[in-house]
């Protein structure tokens, strides 16, 4: 062999061993249309109360790819136009959708009852669950995952609004933080996406 | 003579007052919530006229309040503010819809059910007024019809 075929040679073989690398991975790395953010947030993992009134935690929704979103029912436009777009995602996603769950995490823990979630979460969609918690409970998840609400001033009659983090925040059947999509990510893109993770084997 | 151009002017003034012909409104349709929960408003408003309008004010015999209100997630926040005034741009149009103006109706004073008509009148900064039918539509709906 002269010097230059055995550096051919030994390229070669180190494409091979990059090669079978690859294919040794448990599976190919999927194409991902939203953000990607595995890695870089923490697992789904909460304490808090669903819209039963039942005291639930992250680990409950083990096997089940989580889309998680902060809100509140007095919110009459932006949460029901995003919850809506998740019913049609989940709709157009079909047989796959039953290993999927909303969470609508509220962001007022002072108006939103587990009976006005429960209400709430049903009017848009039957794989709809909705969290309530104290505000330490709700503020701690909000910081976990970078999300931020502020109660604005009373308007004098009682009510008031809140601001809150629009982000759409998928975790896998693992509880592992995947995907962030904003509310006008395209409904193709969320399915395509959720089609993916949910395909995915979650650790038994 | 006089006085006929006062009166007429007082005729021209009064009838601004009362004309409802100024702006259109179409495909008006609420969004209805479980409950005693707000629903928002949705339509789109045209001016055929040269002139700009605004709409300043909104009231529903069907509920003790409405307000106009614009959502926006700029800066990944999702927030509503209150705004003063809609302008309605000559020969052209503002749509009302999800994720951006609407009008917000609180506490109904009746139960409110998909399939419902509640009229919504709106204050024009001519003066004027528009009542407008709006259809009740499901929480999830996509729109006017789905």
């Amino acid at each position: 062999m002269t010097p230059s075929t055995r550096r051919v040679f030994l390229a070669l073989i180190a494409l091979l061993a990059l090669v079978s690398l690859s294919a040794c991975q448990r599976e190919p790395q999927p194409e991902w249309r939203l953000n990607d953010v595995s890695g870089h947030l923490p697992d789904l993992d909460f304490r808090l109360t669903d819209d039963n009134g039942k005291p639930v935690t992250g680990a409950d929704f083990k096997g089940k790819v989580t889309v998680m979103y902060f809100g509140y029912t007095h919110c009459p436009d932006v949460c029901p136009l995003t919850l809506t777009q998740l019913h049609v995602v989940l709709d157009r996603l079909g047989a796959p959708a039953e290993k999927v769950r909303i969470l609508f995490v509220s962001v007022d823990p002072a108006r939103d009852t587990p009976a006005v979630m429960h209400a709430y979460v049903n009017a848009f969609d039957k794989r709809a669950v909705g969290l309530v918690g104290s505000d330490r409970d709700v503020e701690a998840l909000a910081k976990r995952y970078r999300s931020a609400f502020t109660r604005e001033p009373d308007r004098g009659d009682g009510n008031y609004e809140v601001s809150h983090s629009s982000a759409i925040y998928i975790f896998d059947g693992d509880g592992k933080a995947r995907l962030l999509a904003t509310p006008s990510a395209s409904q193709d893109d969320i399915v395509h996406d959720l089609h993916l993770l949910t395909s995915m084997e979650s650790t038994p | 003579m006089m006085v006929r151009t006062i009166a007429a002017a007082l005729l021209l003034a009064a009838g601004a007052a009362h004309a409802t012909d100024t702006v259109r409104a179409s495909g008006a349709w609420i969004r209805v919530l479980p409950g005693n929960l707000p629903a928002g408003g949705y339509a789109t408003f045209e001016n055929p006229g040269d002139g700009k309008v605004s709409i300043t004010d909104a009231t529903s015999a069907d509920y003790g309040e409405a307000m106009i209100h614009r959502s926006s997630t700029e800066t990944g926040m999702g927030r509503m503010e209150m705004v003063d005034e809609v302008p309605v741009p000559a020969r052209g149009e503002v749509a009302f819809s999800p994720g951006g103006y609407h009008v917000m109706l609180m506490n109904p004073k009746h139960p409110v059910k998909p399939g419902d008509t509640v009229v919504v009148t709106f204050t024009l900064s001519d003066g004027s007024t528009l009542a407008v039918p709006f259809l009740a539509r499901p929480a999830n709906a996509k729109g006017l019809a789905d």
